[in-house]
């Protein structure tokens, strides 16, 4: 087994290196950070703040369902609250908690001490913090979004919707979607360019792939929501006819604009927390993943067949029957890699030793949900039973049991898993087995139900229900189900803020697992590696015992690049040291740059044109501050440890 | 104990070309502003076949200003890469004429393109037609605005002798970009200009 590195540099080297990377102390260094690591634990934070608030405004919507002709929410108040309940759940929420593990582990997996633009990284952070405010600035004044998270135009034109609320949504996901591309932008480039040498692509942990390929999808996706939004924006605020019919524009423009960009999106909410289970659950079954090829292979596959699927949405807009065979049957062939990597986990279990820790059982229970959600994912892909299921119940039960179910389920298991390592204190094990149970039975009490609901005909997006549709029973099981659900998630975090400071040590390699951010200790330091490590394969820890494995990485050995703060570049396929990577200190620019967005969106909301002219003017200036040369710098004969 | 020794072989610190991380972010951007513009022309494309009466419903329009500005766009192009070429041999001391001419051939673009704005007959909130012709030609015009000003910020950091003849990343992603603004007008000419003309 390559041997742990930090002892075998001389301190002083160590400090020097420690020195060099640490962020400044003090308010200053809270706004200027771009260490991953912090930006990674914020993006972790928000987002389950996110996640919270989107539950809360569940819990709202269920007691209102609970029982036939309630009357806790008005019509208005209900559509505000389901569509501000989706859009923070997908847009705020499901992605931005998979850029938090993303931002925090992948420089760690990848044996590099940053991501390639760590200012970048920062500004998507206050980007997507901003805009999540202002997503959410409608709701204390009744503004908020009231068009469901994908916004159907005619409802959502300025003469059917003329209040604020359809403004901030439109203004809010292009805000939103800057953050994304620039993050997307920085991860694509990351994966790139700063693997640790001889990390070719066929060492990557699967975490690494997931997000690599959502993130090359979402830079081609993003700019179709982006663009949607901003006609409608143009629509309702200058008159113009991109979707009324009277102008001879078109509706189902909206939609395949949407669709376009949210059919690969739901990917990307699932490919990367498909790629934690892929590397978290081989190791509570002590053994390597079975099929890495095919599962890499499989993700990537999804994605591209993911881009020709977005009709499936839309089976009942009228669409000439051959173009909806052809997107049936694309949606139906997306099966077939979802089902490789489904058997590719069962193999590992099958195969494997299973050590019964939280992770594990809330990887293994996401295998469980996953395969219900891709049966009803398969039953709505055939056009003829989708007409009878659109828009009720059984479609708002696949959407949750696939989003919650292969997005949430492996968060929580990654929260469990790789806590230890972000905090260096293990979570409590009694109470996560708890949290689990709690959450799965929950789980399936609440969306199980809906299944049926929804096949008795009870539509979804209506704010209440006639008795005479004998749903109230079931409609009973599934407000009580979603909060035990809720209670399951609280029992999770209430486990993280008393593991924080009561936790057992955890030690560098609390699991015994094989990849490379388990090698440093926890938490890691700001430098992550030392000397920048040499991988030779999938697992640099567990060489020594896997029987097929001849390559040693190194991990004492290899170059240190303490001449400030360097890391190292390498070739995209094969990893080969190439260049070496000055990488910026501190900076506010993110911040301000951030802010100066905030303003210009801001005035575009209000039409105050001047706010926006003069926060144009700023992200103007912060660009060149931003992009200022620097003097040109010669080539470096590196120092190693050999 | 490990021995520390230096390496042989000494690696550039930053890189030029495609050794910087600058050219990969440059590759990232220009993917997703391309496909900006393929879902721009999407949009039009599909108000155009579903329009019910002709497209663009006032006849083909006129290439009297478009076709010499596309000319003129073009030869922009080419200013900057032989002035640049100029430089990287040593024969202009700085890069910043060549930067301020192409940025100037640019702001005459924008000005031709204000003109061929205001010579249509019908405006922005007309139909979808003209919702969509000058979103299109609007949303290049402000990468065109965009561009000029990037080379404006480069001509002044040039006229300081900041960057070194050889292997400014600053200048290789000044060029890129405005060759690509370049490019997408060709393909947004063809869409809006071209087309049209053989109905």
């Amino acid at each position: 087994m390559a041997t742990i590195a930090p002892e075998r540099l001389p301190a002083a080297e160590r400090e020097k290196l420690t020195a060099t990377w640490e962020t400044a102390p003090g308010l200053f260094g809270w706004f200027a950070s771009v260490d991953h690591k912090q930006i990674g634990i914020r993006y972790l934070v928000t987002s389950i703040v996110f996640l919270l608030l989107g539950g809360v405004e569940a819990l709202v919507m269920r007691v209102q369902l609970a029982q036939p002709m309630q009357r806790l929410l008005g019509p208005e108040q209900y559509d505000q609250l389901f569509s501000l309940h989706g859009v923070t759940m997908i847009f705020l929420y499901a992605l931005p908690v998979l850029s938090g593990f993303s931002n925090y582990l992948w420089p760690l997996m990848l044996g590099s001490r940053d991501m390639a633009f760590p200012r970048l990284n920062a500004l998507s952070y206050w980007l997507y913090l901003f805009s999540g405010l202002f997503l959410y600035v409608g709701l204390p004044l009744g503004q908020a979004p009231n068009g469901g998270w994908f916004n159907y135009v005619p409802y959502t034109n300025r003469q059917y919707d003329p209040g604020m609320n359809i403004d901030i949504y439109t203004l809010g996901l292009i805000f939103l979607g800057i953050s994304t591309v620039v993050g997307s932008a920085n991860f694509v480039v990351t994966l790139l360019r700063t693997r640790a040498p001889g990390m070719s692509i066929n060492r990557m942990p699967i975490l690494v792939w997931g997000t690599f390929t959502a993130s090359a999808a979402n830079l081609l996706a993003v700019p179709a929501v982006s663009l949607a939004c901003f006609m409608l924006w143009l629509d309702r605020s200058f008159g113009t006819h991109f979707f009324d019919v009277e102008g001879h524009g078109h509706p189902l423009l909206w939609q395949h604009l949407f669709w376009a960009f949210g059919h690969p999106w739901v990917y990307a909410l699932v490919l990367p927390s498909m790629g934690i289970v892929s590397d978290g659950l081989p190791v509570f079954c002590r053994r390597p993943l079975v099929g890495y090829t095919a599962v890499a292979l499989a993700t990537v596959t999804t994605m591209v067949i993911g881009f020709s699927v977005w009709v499936h949405h839309m089976f009942a807009t009228g669409l000439p029957a051959m173009a909806i065979s052809f997107f049936s049957a694309a949606s139906i062939i997306i099966a077939i890699p979802s089902a490789i990597s489904v058997f590719a986990w069962i193999a590992t279990i099958w195969t494997g030793r299973p050590v019964f820790k939280t992770p594990f059982l809330f990887f293994a229970g996401f295998i469980l949900l996953f395969v219900i959600g891709g049966v009803s994912g398969f039953m709505t892909a055939s056009a003829a039973f989708d007409w009878q299921l659109t828009d009720t119940y059984f479609v708002v039960a696949h959407l949750h049991y696939v989003l919650l179910g292969i997005n949430l389920f492996p968060v929580m298991g990654g929260i469990y898993y790789w806590f230890p390592k972000m905090s260096g204190r293990m979570m409590d094990e009694r109470l996560g087995r708890w949290s689990f149970w709690t959450m799965f039975v929950g789980f399936n009490l609440a969306f199980f139900p809906m299944h049926i609901v929804g096949l008795e005909g009870m539509p979804r997006r209506i704010y209440t229900y006639p008795a005479e549709l004998g749903v109230g029973g079931w409609n009973l099981l599934i407000t009580v189900g979603a909060f035990l659900f809720a209670a399951g998630i609280l029992m999770v975090l209430v486990n993280v803020l008393v593991s924080l400071s009561r936790g057992a040590e955890a030690g560098p390699n609390p699991w015994d697992a094989g990849t490379l951010e388990w090698s440093v200790s926890s938490p890691p330091p700001p430098q992550n590696f030392d000397i920048i490590p040499i991988v030779a394969s999938r697992h640099p820890l567990w060489e020594d015992r896997l029987e097929d494995v001849d390559e040693r990485s190194q991990l004492g050995r290899g170059y240190l690049l303490d001449r400030g703060r360097e890391t190292i570049g390498t070739t995209p396929m094969d990893a080969e040291p190439n260049v070496i990577l000055r990488m910026p200190g501190d900076s506010l620019l993110p911040l301000l740059l951030a802010i100066a967005v905030t303003f210009l969106f801001a005035g575009l909301l209000g039409h105050w044109w001047i706010v926006s002219g003069i926060a144009f003017a700023g992200v103007l200036a912060v660009l060149i501050a931003w992009f200022a040369p620097q003097p040109p710098v010669g080539d470096e004969k590196a120092r190693l440890y050999a | 104990m490990p021995e520390i020794t230096t390496a042989s072989r000494a690696l550039p610190i930053g890189g030029t070309g495609r050794l910087t991380t600058g050219w990969w972010g440059m590759a990232c951007l220009l993917a997703t502003e391309g496909i900006l513009f393929a879902y721009l022309i999407f949009s039009y494309a599909y108000l155009g076949a579903q329009a019910p009466q002709g497209w663009p419903p006032g006849g083909p329009p006129s290439l009297k200003l478009a076709l010499p500005n596309t000319v003129l766009l073009l030869a922009s192009s080419l200013v900057l890469e032989v002035g640049h070429w100029r430089f990287r041999a040593r024969r202009e001391k700085t890069a910043m004429p060549a930067l301020l001419l192409t940025a100037a051939m640019g702001i005459v673009f924008i000005l031709v393109q204000l003109k061929e704005w205001t010579n249509k007959g019908f405006g922005f909130a007309t139909d979808a037609y003209s919702s969509s012709y000058f979103t299109l030609t609007g949303f290049h015009l402000a990468h065109v605005i965009a561009g000029v000003i990037a080379l404006v910020v480069l001509s002044v950091w040039a006229w300081q002798q900041r960057f070194p003849h050889e292997g400014s990343l600053h200048l290789m992603l000044g060029r890129i970009y405005w060759h690509f603004v370049d490019l997408v007008w060709l393909v947004v000419f063809t869409t809006v200009y071209l087309v049209p003309q053989h109905p």
